[in-house]
């Protein structure tokens, strides 16, 4: 009675993940997916936890003050960390919690392998050996893929705070794939021979060193594809525990992940005009040395004060903020709100562009924006934008770099040649807030800085934009 | 040759679920707008939490003396965990601002 129930746990377990991503692809209906999701999973973990029979043995789990101490503890971190996180903070959180989950994942398969290599120890006939080799594969392949998944997340989680610089040299793609091929070599041969438990940890570190070197040379830029693609990997990684266990919920969420990752990891690919193998090999580390540098080729910037700006902007007919991860970083999305509200009040048309991937990952600005109550009417997809530059007064870049940079159009040796951009260029006049000439993310200057219609606006975003609401709301 | 057609026999139904849950995937996001890639993204984190299950199960067949058993399985229990209400929650914080904004018109 009980397995069929525990059956049926798993049943809506798997049916409510299926619904919750279908129901995550439509803004109407994603927090409601997000909740059902949610509560499949509860329902499939307190499943587990009680009705599950060890399939040797056929005894129910034990240990249930580890198994609770351990849920409260993880509990208790996971949601004080995802509640206190800041809204800027989000996409390392989630490549954190992807790591956390690799590193699960990793978990399982050495302590399966303990487990094995003492049944091996007792029982060391080849016959059994033969029997457990297919169990082994599953082992080693989730080992691989959950630490690899662990250790690129936390690469990708240092890079998105600061706290990890880019690193590239040559030869470096040929020592990566060595890497990987020597950790696959030694899984085959683990697999063949599987009373060598010590390479189970060769084989681990090799692993571990293979996710560090395989997103280390990746830009930061381009570390939403990053995540999106070490979060498919995760999602395959614990799909082998489904088929250790033979474990359906965890399979199906596994595999599920797995494949819709992979499209979304393309799907953000295609938002940035770039191939998958351009993001992971055409490091923008490696190219930023020869095109950066070179900032003086351009001429000279010209500055613009408060006052002026703020006179040009009340008397517009047609504003457009670009918002970036400047924005963000100064936490300055609702002074930009009453900045937009106090134009309206002028009877300036203010709306926002939106360039795919401004900020830190595809949709930042718009969360960003829509905590501050801006309306969704309000914002501007990128092709809606660049049609209305040409008859915007004033372009207020917040922030923003490299989706307005117009080498991605002029300049094919820049990394970012091919990418998309807003063309902001076709407006009256620009202002770029920035808080300093320094270049942006992808680390190459901008040439529309130095352009005549440009002018630059120095300062952290949250001040410049309280004191342009008090220069304009005087005037 | 004849090992991996008996796998493959063997392991029908778990093969049929790998396949069919492939397309399921693609199928499910195929039509997803730039916009919620994020929070896309963060919700499938969190589906795949579902990992924790395989470290409960660990967990809860270890035998009592096996310290090193014990703590691996504490470990791969608290790091699971804190993917999955992490990866909600904080997926719940992305959605609840649009949401929000529904409200006011």
């Amino acid at each position: 009675m009980s397995q069929n129930i525990l059956t049926v746990c798993y049943l809506i377990g798997s049916i409510t993940f299926i619904l919750g991503l279908k129901m995550l692809s439509n803004p109407a209906s994603a927090r409601k997916g997000n909740l059902l999701a949610g509560a499949g999973m509860a329902i499939a973990i307190l499943g587990t936890i009680f009705l599950y029979k060890d399939v040797e043995t056929g005894e129910y789990l034990h240990n249930y003050e580890w198994i609770f101490g351990a849920l409260l503890i993880g509990g208790i971190v996971g949601t004080l960390a995802a509640k206190k996180v800041k809204m800027t903070a989000m996409p390392e959180m989630v490549s954190l919690f992807n790591g956390m989950g690799g590193a699960c994942a990793a978990l399982i398969s050495i302590e399966e392998f303990n487990h094995l290599s003492k049944e091996i120890q007792t029982n060391p006939n080849p016959d059994y050996i033969h029997f457990i080799q297919p169990t082994v594969l599953i082992i080693v392949v989730g080992l691989i893929i959950g630490s690899v998944s662990f250790a690129g997340s936390m690469i990708a989680w240092g890079k998105l705070n600061g706290k990890v610089k880019d690193l590239s040299f040559t030869g470096q793609n040929i020592l990566n794939l060595l890497v990987l091929a020597s950790a696959m070599g030694l899984a085959g041969y683990l697999v063949m021979h599987p009373a060598h438990s010590m390479m189970l940890y060769i084989i681990l570190g090799l692993s571990l060193i293979y996710g560090i070197f395989f997103v280390m040379p990746i830009g930061g830029a381009d570390m939403p594809v990053v995540i999106s693609l070490l979060n498919s990997f995760t999602g395959v990684a614990a799909a082998c525990g489904g088929f250790l266990y033979n474990n359906e919920v965890m399979l199906t969420g596994g595999i599920l992940v797995g494949a819709a990752g992979t499209l979304l990891t393309i799907l953000m690919c295609k938002a940035m005009n770039r191939s998958l193998k351009n993001v992971l090999i055409g490091s923008f580390g490696g190219n930023s040395a020869k095109s950066g540098g070179g900032s003086s080729d351009f001429g000279h910037y010209k500055e613009i004060s408060l006052s002026d700006t703020a006179m040009i902007m009340s008397y517009a007919n047609k504003v457009m903020i670009v918002p970036g991860y400047g924005l963000a970083v100064a936490q300055a999305q609702h002074i930009c709100h009453e900045l937009e509200k106090i134009l309206a009040e002028k009877g300036v048309d203010v709306k926002y562009a939106i360039h795919p991937v401004a900020g830190r990952m595809p949709g930042h600005m718009n969360v960003l924006l829509a905590e501050a109550d801006v309306s969704y009417d309000h914002l501007l997809e990128m092709e809606d934008a660049n049609e209305e530059f040409s008859t915007t007064d004033v372009v207020l870049v917040l922030g923003a770099n490299d989706v307005v940079n117009p080498a991605a159009k002029t300049d094919p040796a820049s990394p970012i040649y091919g990418m998309p951009i807003l063309d902001v260029e076709l407006a009256k006049n620009i202002v770029v807030n920035k808080r300093s000439m320094k270049p942006g993310y992808a680390g190459i200057e901008n040439e529309l800085f130095f352009k005549p219609k440009t002018s630059m606006l120095f300062g952290d975003a949250k001040k410049v934009l309280q004191d342009l609401c008090a220069e304009i709301k005087n005037s | 040759m004849e090992q991996i057609l008996n796998f493959i026999t063997v392991n029908q139904q778990i093969i049929y679920i790998v396949v069919l849950m492939i397309f399921v995937g693609i199928e499910v996001i195929g039509r997803v707008p730039s916009v919620l890639h994020t929070p896309l993204m963060s919700g499938a984190n969190a589906i795949h939490g579902v990992v924790i299950i395989g470290a409960i199960i660990v967990m809860g067949k270890a035998e009592a003396n096996n310290h090193l058993a014990l703590i691996l399985g504490f470990l791969a229990v608290v790091l699971g965990m804190i993917n999955v209400m992490g990866g909600f929650v904080v997926t719940d914080r992305m959605l609840e601002m649009f949401k929000k904004k529904k409200t006011n018109h």
